[in-house]
């Protein structure tokens, strides 16, 4: 039996081992300081670099986050402190339609109400997609992480007579943030990835952009274009692409922990 | 002893979970500076009752009374009484001890004082060093009132919350079986601070343990099934109860 289980975690462990190796053999040998400061170089040119589609990528993630987490964390709170409420399950119904829907469905309804009804494509469409994706993603794992708050602590805090809301934050909500942070950077590492809903909105460019209103580059993006292209040099480039993709992702992660660890130990 | 005005005081008080009915109209005093026990069986409506009276029963789904809380003579369930400052007069202690896991020693007994009337940074260090006084756990802790609360032994963390309920400075403290999850030693903690901080407040202890509450009560309220059986001085209570009922539970026939 146990061995049996140690094949099964193997198994499940394999492919993210596996596209880390492919990943690092064939794309680290591209990664030098230019990939990260230079901008792309005409096709037959050999050198050059991503940073726009880094910025890009920040950008757009970034923007969607600030409209995603708010709404999120927003719903998640209400549909914890009011599971009860018809809001709240409605709430709840939509938010796992929304999370089984295909990312590209949602690309194309931001196309339909923002880049075609602004007439051209934008980096903003890309962002607000994007939040699309997240929010519901947002909203169930911090329902989840509010529900494990045990009922005792929320009593404690109005028998000293908080507020329900007051209770709700500096008490519910605080001693469940890191679980909260957590489920928020899943959401943003799923959605940092995401190519279908940025190929109608953000679109791409070869340029640098901090001009949420034009099209931008995007990791995924130049990832896509350099992997479907016919040039070898370009096939390259997509498979280190791909690499700081993953590293970016890793890096949030990362940063995540930090930003969540602890303030106090167990043991003082 | 000599008689005590009346601090709190139900008449035909009555509470319910939806249609289900946990506590019978209860008309019961508890006069000022004396700890009151409450005993009965599990499920005879004394914890219910006693979260009728800061008006916690409320929050729980389908909780409502019928009846009258009276503090100081007045209805604390008038619609021009705010909740939220009635538990500031009326503190409570739980069963497990509660400290807010993000929140330091310090800012754990602090986290009472810091709703309702505005206080200065320096009367807050005060009131907090005097309630950890008053809950005999200043020594232990003062050199660390910056840790995380969840650093103190369990004992330590409920004399941290009678702490945290007495900073406020209650009229009332009610205790809901406050040393059910606590060591023997830990227990005789609880229970020898009840002795000096009647002297300061009116309290109201629920407990399971009938030793613990011939030790610690001036007085004693037996419950069963949700009514109130009998309620006197606890030496008359324990010794020569009235009715057949407390005589069958205190001598341990049932419950």
């Amino acid at each position: 039996m146990v061995g049996l289980m140690a094949v099964a975690v193997i198994i499940a462990v394999l492919p993210l081992l596996l596209i880390l190796g492919t990943l690092v053999a064939k794309g680290a040998s591209s990664l030098n300081l230019a990939f990260f400061t230079e901008l792309p170089v005409p096709a037959g040119e050999t050198g050059g670099g991503v940073m726009h589609a880094i910025v890009g990528t920040l950008m757009i993630v970034g923007t969607a986050c600030l409209i995603g987490l708010p709404l999120g964390i927003g719903g998640g709170i209400y549909c914890a402190e009011y599971p009860g409420s018809r809001l709240a399950t409605l709430t709840r119904f939509v938010s796992d339609v929304l999370n089984g829907t295909p990312s590209i469905v949602v690309g194309v309804f931001a196309w339909t109400w923002i880049v075609a009804s602004q007439k051209h494509f934008s980096a903003l469409a890309g962002s607000v997609a994007l939040a699309i994706l997240m929010i519901p993603m947002v909203t169930r794992t911090t329902e989840e992480m509010i529900k494990l708050v045990p009922h005792t602590l929320r009593e404690a805090a109005l028998a000293l007579g908080y507020s329900r809301w007051r209770t709700s934050l500096t008490v519910v909500v605080r001693t469940t943030l890191p679980g909260i942070v957590t489920g928020s950077l899943l959401a943003v590492a799923r959605v940092a990835g995401e190519t279908a809903p940025l190929l109608f909105t953000a679109l791409g460019s070869q340029y640098l952009s901090f001009n949420l209103d034009q099209p931008m580059a995007a990791l995924p993006l130049v990832v896509f274009t350099y992997a479907t292209g016919p040039y070898e040099e370009w096939h390259q480039l997509a498979w280190a692409t791909a690499l700081v993709l993953i590293l970016v992702v890793l890096v949030l992660s990362i940063a995540a922990r930090f930003a969540t660890r602890r303030k106090f130990t167990q043991n003082g | 002893m000599a008689e005590a005005t009346v601090r709190i005081a139900t008449e035909r008080l009555s509470a319910m979970y939806g249609k289900v009915t946990a506590v019978k109209d209860v008309t019961l005093g508890f006069a000022t500076n004396r700890v009151h026990a409450l005993i009965g069986p599990s499920g005879c409506g004394k914890s219910t009752f006693l979260r009728s009276l800061n008006r916690m029963h409320e929050l729980t789904p389908g909780g409502w009374i019928t009846g009258r809380v009276l503090l100081d003579g007045r209805d604390v369930y008038s619609s021009k009484v705010n909740p939220m400052q009635l538990r500031r007069r009326v503190g409570m202690v739980f069963q497990k001890p509660t400290p807010f896991p993000t929140m330091s020693i310090f800012d754990n007994v602090a986290a009472g004082l810091r709703v309702g009337e505005k206080r200065s940074r320096s009367e807050i260090a005060e009131t907090v060093e005097q309630a950890l006084q008053g809950a005999a756990l200043w020594d232990e802790v003062k050199d660390r009132l910056k840790m995380s609360a969840l650093a103190l032994s369990g004992g330590q963390q409920q004399r941290l919350c009678v702490a945290r309920t007495i900073a406020p400075k209650p009229e009332v403290v009610l205790l809901d079986e406050p040393t059910a999850s606590l060591d023997p030693q830990g227990t005789q903690r609880i229970e020898e601070l009840l002795f000096t901080l009647k002297q300061e407040f009116t309290i109201i202890i629920v407990t399971h343990n009938m030793q613990q509450a011939a030790r610690v009560s001036d007085t004693t309220t037996f419950f069963y099934l949700g009514g109130m059986v009998e309620t006197g001085a606890t030496r008359q209570l324990f010794t020569s109860p009235a009715r057949e009922e407390t005589e069958a539970y205190i001598t341990g026939r049932f419950g």
